[in-house]
């Protein structure tokens, strides 16, 4: 029963956090914008004139931004590709009848606890250095070359890195999710004769619709703005063939202190954000919030 | 189905699940074996598992190298005082929507939501300056802000999702004896929803503890936590992978060992409560 006295007191409460992200959104991007059609160097001071659209017209028709463009949408479907699909196997797995199902749960979620520099660092120089690492002197003992991974596929070893970094938290949701699913559905279908691929197909899959749905949404938020992994692996080379759009205008903004250039791409990349949350937001909509 | 063939079929199963839960395992039980071989032997073309030498070294160099405990405190810091600043903020607003909705309630969560979506790089360049205007740059103080505002729209969401689920009755009989809003929210409500505030203090620490992008933006030396003092040995000294090991051990166990106590309440947190 809400009175209107205490209507006022709920808009109070919600006053803080309002206007805090509200500010925390529109102060920064109002001055990305000012800044993005300003000549501003930050190695030539003084001289920020108002250059009108030149600075997205140079950031749009740079080979770098195709490039960390389509980087951008394989990382991030790349990953949710993996995760998904090895987080469903992983969460049916499992869910079966196992002997010590608490230790192996535990050792299948402790790369999300990893912080991403350590995991990258480990990965890098542990596991793929083509000459000290442990991939490459498997390789070796096979009598196999070894892979040069972030000389060859730099792209494809971030997106293995990611995707053991996220798997846990995908696997640990659907499991979550498929832990309460009717087991008498399944011996229903198991009755009428259900193979065990129309069970998954028909049962199994759309009762995962919801986790799957928080899933891709909240994998997406993050793995937008991969930024740690690539500065100590790759650095975004060679060339571009690493380089997704946080990665390019960091390099912009902060390693070649073009202010006016970085803002641009940074409003590129909202609208690009923007643009991928609203499809998201009708998903969550639909299947979250009911 | 046969108990012989149920019993088979579950000796598959654990071991299937054994040896991939294993592999992904793998490289953190690495990095840990590797932290106490020599620099030498973390090399070696036939590495062993169990069967050499086993050093401390590693933790006393690192130790000796760099100021950890620094940046170990700073980590402390910036998580722990920005999801407790967070938490301050999140309650009323999440307690608000959760017992007094209108129709705008879903559309403000949804934007709190969007606000998430808002990616690190559009705002990196004036965060950056003002940072420096204002002398915050490399300050915890500083940190601890962005973390509270990053964090903060997935703390309303997850407190929302837990408040909902307690009846309304129980704090309207509480009402009726005369409590006020204050009195309402610290003895009824907070007592209900110890264990989902709890489970939202730590899904932020977490987050705030392993974030890698404004913590390697807005730091240099001061303030800078464990993911940059990891950062800096992404160039390489000579021989530095037992110490790197030994270095990412001291930086992840805190977390790793905080993450496996909690994994069942994380599980509805990071989902904003579409997996229970």
């Amino acid at each position: 029963m809400a009175t209107s006295n205490s209507r006022t007191l709920a808009r109070l409460m919600l006053f803080p956090s309002v206007v805090l992200l509200l500010a925390w959104m529109l102060v920064p991007l109002c001055m990305t914008l000012y800044f993005s059609f300003l000549d501003y160097n930050l190695l030539t001071p003084g001289n920020n004139a108002f250059i009108g659209f030149l600075n997205y017209e140079f950031f749009l028709t740079d080979p770098a931004f195709f490039a960390s463009f389509f980087n951008t949408i394989l990382l991030v479907g790349g990953v949710l590709l993996i995760t998904l699909g090895g987080g469903i196997g992983l969460a049916i797995l499992l869910d079966q009848a196992i002997w010590g199902r608490n230790y192996v749960r535990i050792m299948v979620l402790a790369p999300f606890f990893v912080m991403p520099t350590v995991s990258a660092l480990v990965w890098k120089n542990m596991l793929m250095n083509p000459v000290n690492g442990l991939f490459a002197h498997f390789a070796t003992w096979l009598g196999m070359s070894p892979i040069d991974f972030f000389a060859q596929i730099p792209l494809l070893s971030i997106i293995i890195i990611v995707s053991w970094q996220w798997l846990p938290f995908a696997a640990l949701i659907l499991l979550t999710s498929i832990q309460s699913l009717d087991r008498e559905q399944l011996d229903a279908a198991d009755l009428d004769g259900a193979g065990p691929f129309s069970k998954f197909y028909y049962i199994v899959l759309p009762h995962l619709s919801r986790a799957i749905t928080a899933v891709i949404l909240i994998e997406t938020i993050f793995l937008l703005s991969i930024f740690a992994e690539i500065l100590v692996t790759t650095s975004g080379g060679p060339g571009y063939e690493s380089t997704n759009i946080t990665y390019l205008i960091y390099t912009q903004s902060l390693l070649q202190f073009d202010v006016g250039g970085g803002s641009a791409g940074g409003i590129v990349a909202v609208i690009i954000a923007n643009i991928v949350a609203i499809f998201l937001m009708r998903l969550i909509g639909k299947n979250l919030e009911d | 189905m046969s108990i012989k063939n149920s019993h088979r079929s579950k000796i598959i199963y654990t071991f299937l699940a054994w040896t991939i839960s294993s592999l992904i395992f793998f490289p953190i039980l690495w990095t840990l074996i590797t932290s106490f071989k020599t620099e030498a032997e973390a090399i070696s073309a036939s590495p062993s598992l169990f069967m050499f030498d086993w050093t401390l070294e590693n933790y006393e160099e690192v130790l000796a190298r760099s100021p950890y405990f620094n940046h170990f405190w700073n980590s402390i810091v910036i998580s722990l005082g920005s999801s407790i600043l967070g938490l301050l903020i999140a309650i009323p607003a999440a307690w608000s929507m959760a017992f007094v909705q209108t129709k705008r309630t879903k559309h403000l969560l949804m934007w709190m939501l969007s606000t998430k979506m808002l990616p690190p790089v559009g705002v990196l360049i004036p965060i950056y300056l003002l940072f420096r205007d204002f002398g915050l740059l490399d300050t915890k103080v500083g940190l601890v802000i962005v973390m509270t505002l990053i964090n903060l729209p997935i703390m309303v969401w997850m407190l929302y999702t837990y408040f909902r689920e307690i009846p309304s009755e129980v704090l309207e009989a509480s009402r009726m004896d005369g409590a006020n809003i204050a009195e309402e929210i610290w003895y009824v409500l907070l007592p209900i929803a110890l264990p989902g505030i709890a489970s939202t203090l730590l899904l932020t620490v977490i987050l705030a503890w392993n974030e890698a992008f404004w913590t390697l933006i807005l730091t240099a030396a001061d303030a800078a936590p464990l993911t940059a003092f990891i950062a800096s040995y992404s160039s390489p000294e000579g021989l530095f992978y037992a110490k790197l090991s030994a270095a990412s051990m001291m930086a992840i166990v805190p977390i790793l060992i905080l993450g496996w106590f909690s994994q069942k309440q994380l599980v509805r947190g990071l989902s904003f409560g579409a997996v229970k």
